[in-house]
């Protein structure tokens, strides 16, 4: 067998053919002539204006260079090549190494083709996420000359910092126990209608909005006009037609957090209510069954028997969602930037970094929130301990 | 037991024995009714906003334009238009494009390549390199900024594609690797063996086998970054910056938020035309998407 495969590789028949290895090669080439496209800010008009002036059209190709001109044809062409050069060139390296490799004598040949395979994954992780955090942490220790100093980590201890790490845990408890429990609800009555995939849409839809765009139609929703003119934010409207006087939603501390946080629960509910609602329909009958003939009522079967049994995807649910919710960004930025004592770590640290250029104390945010999934981090890789040794 | 089930119930689902009393209750009938309203009330006040007439937006509810639905001037598409033409909103789409799909198809098939070799080819070092990858499945995105950005400043990747490209791929990662190799780890064994017996290479097996076989998980996994990095306004905004050439659509609807708060017939106009590809996609797929939820956090 072994000889065999040795006699095909010899002869060049084992594995991928010649031409594939000689084309992927060329392809690479041509796609790195697309990054340098790419990476140049004016890459698209400058390839465009070089394209007019072969065809003769000077006049268009200066406008292109000077800013002007076809600049959204210079655009088209500039996607057309980021997609070829970013969906192709992946697969063009791929399978120019792998071809490669494929010709060296069998014993080398299988000891570096997983390496060939997991190469890309592993530079990318060490550069971009290994690499960062080590450097993060050991950024918060210094100051802007690079001396080392401890000033990052009191001034956390201060005033406003105080009440960023204040609201932060308001949101990790709040928005995380509003979603899940609303989840959780919303799962078990939707378990018990006919149309029920129908109705799961309504509430899961908003997953697929930015963070961004559900703010704009919250802040629609919030939004408050002077006393004498006709509030057209549905909130306001309601609220003033029992004559009440109009609320800033939004920007009035401290109502202005649950205004937030109503955002993040009414996406993340759909989350929740999926995986708890694939959770319940796993219960088995039989136990259901047995508790309803010794005379349990709804309310004891769901909270005596549903919900313990399901009590894993419930940890696992929390979990994901307090992680999305410790690192909230887009919500309290877009609303008004955390101007309204509702700051948090995450925006705070991007004022840090482009406002007051302060990468010491930046870095030391993003630790605190680093420290805060250390826990799930832990018990990630416990879980995953026990699954393999299983 | 299991006859039993079915003989009380009268139907074959399993669980409608327990479901049967609550079935018809009208109670819960309008409670699931209201629910499902009241999660889509903000959305399509929205959505109907950005159909009104500018002038009427401010004057009266977008909920009175339903009343009054068939009288002249009410309804307009020149919020779109004006969208599109004044607020670069057509060159932020065609930007979120050349910013989404290669950061959709690059990080999948890195993790796909990836999670073959850690579930099917053995290695020195599989192991630990494994639970690294776990272990960093939860890093949050916060701990690369500070330094990514001083690395890319210096090799002038700050602002371009394909910068971006390589920070969405990277943060997608861990959870690309861990979804696909749990489902790879779990194709029969006999099918590797068979290929090695044929004389197929191990890229030749990855293409012809694994990669269609694998075909639901990676669907799924697609639909999770593609969202992701669509709706994406931090990395957008840490590494492509705000310049108007390659803003991305969170990035330039947070720019229209800032300075004009009132001008809500292009807000609205706007915060839907960034939902629509999501959406589209959501819509159509959902199935992939809600089986990867599940795979990926009922583990």
């Amino acid at each position: 067998m072994a000889l065999d495969r040795a006699k095909d590789s010899a002869s060049g028949s084992y594995g991928t053919p010649r031409w594939v290895l000689v084309a992927s090669l060329i392809g690479l080439v041509i796609a790195a002539l697309g990054v340098t496209v790419l990476i140049d800010p004016h890459g698209g008009e400058n390839l465009l204006a070089a394209i007019y002036e072969r065809l003769g059209n000077a006049a268009g190709a200066d406008a292109l260079r000077n800013g002007q001109g076809d600049q959204f044809y210079a655009k088209l062409l500039l996607a057309a090549i980021a997609l070829l050069v970013g969906v192709g060139g992946i697969w063009l390296l791929f399978t120019s190494a792998s071809t490669i490799v494929e010709r060296f004598p069998p014993k080398l040949r299988d000891r570096i083709i997983p390496w060939v395979f997991i190469a890309p994954a592993l530079v990318l992780l060490s550069v971009y996420l290994v690499y960062p955090a080590v450097a993060t942490v050991i950024r918060s220790f210094f100051d802007q000359k690079g001396v080392f100093t401890l000033a990052n980590w009191e001034s956390l201890g201060k005033g406003e910092f105080l009440e960023i790490l204040r609201n932060n845990i308001i949101w990790l408890v709040v928005a995380t126990a509003g979603s899940v429990g609303l989840g959780l609800t919303v799962a078990a009555l939707f378990d018990r209608i006919r149309r029920e995939s129908l109705a799961k849409v309504f509430i899961f839809t908003p997953l697929a909005i930015s963070l961004v765009g559900a703010t704009v139609i919250w802040k629609f929703v919030y939004a408050i006009q002077p006393p004498s003119e006709p509030q057209f934010g549905l909130l306001n409207a309601i609220w003033t037609a029992f004559g009440n006087k109009a609320v800033a939603w939004s920007t009035t501390f401290p109502i202005n957090l649950p205004a937030e946080m109503l955002i993040m629960i009414w996406l993340q509910t759909g989350f929740a209510m999926v995986v708890l609602s694939a959770a319940i329909k796993g219960v088995s009958v039989e136990v259901l069954e047995a508790a309803r003939l010794d005379g349990a009522s709804e309310r004891q079967i769901f909270f005596g028997i549903i919900v313990p049994l399901i009590r894993g995807s419930i940890v696992t649910v929390t979990t994901t969602v307090a992680i999305a919710t410790l690192k909230i960004f887009d919500i309290v930025f877009s609303v008004s930037g955390g101007l309204n004592h509702d700051n948090v770590v995450a925006v705070r640290m991007f004022q840090e970094m482009f406002q007051f250029f302060n990468d010491g104390r930046a870095a030391a945010l993003a630790t605190i929130l680093f420290i805060a999934v250390l826990p799930v981090m832990i018990l990630n890789l416990r879980n995953f301990r026990r699954q393999a040794a299983m | 037991m299991a006859v039993s089930t079915k003989a009380v119930a009268g139907s074959s689902s399993k669980s409608r024995f327990w479901r049967a009393p609550m079935l018809e209750s009208l109670p819960l009938r309008i409670s699931v009714l209201v629910i499902c309203f009241l999660w889509t009330l903000p959305t399509a006040g929205l959505l109907v906003t950005s159909f009104r007439n500018p002038e009427l937006i401010t004057k009266t509810g977008w909920w009175t334009a339903l009343v009054n639905a068939f009288q002249p001037g009410q309804w307009t598409l020149n919020n779109y238009i004006n969208v599109l033409s004044g607020d670069n909103m057509a060159t932020a789409f065609l930007n979120s494009l050349i910013v989404t799909i290669p950061s959709t198809v690059i990080p999948i098939t890195i993790a796909a390549f990836a999670a073959y070799a850690f579930a099917w080819i053995p290695f020195r070092g599989r192991g630990i390199l494994f639970i690294i990858v776990v272990a960093l499945l939860v890093v949050p995105i916060q701990m690369a900024l500070i330094p990514i950005l001083k690395i890319y400043s210096g090799a002038s990747l700050y602002g371009t594609f394909v910068g971006i490209w390589l920070a969405h791929t990277a943060f997608g990662l861990p959870l690309a690797i861990f979804l696909l190799y749990n489902f790879m780890s779990q194709l029969p064994r006999d099918l590797f063996e068979s290929a090695a017996i044929d004389g197929a290479s191990a890229f030749q097996t990855f293409v012809r086998l694994v990669l269609p076989l694998s075909l639901p998980a990676l669907g799924a996994f697609a639909i999770f970054q593609f969202l992701w990095v669509w709706n994406d306004l931090l990395v957008a905004l840490v590494f492509l910056g705000p310049g108007k050439d390659v803003q991305v659509m969170p990035t330039a609807l947070y720019n229209m938020i800032g300075p004009r708060g009132g001008a809500w017939h292009l807000l609205t106009a706007g915060a839907f035309l960034t939902m629509i590809v999501p959406l589209g996609v959501f819509l159509a797929l959902q199935r992939f998407f809600v089986r990867g939820i599940l795979a990926g956090s009922v583990k």
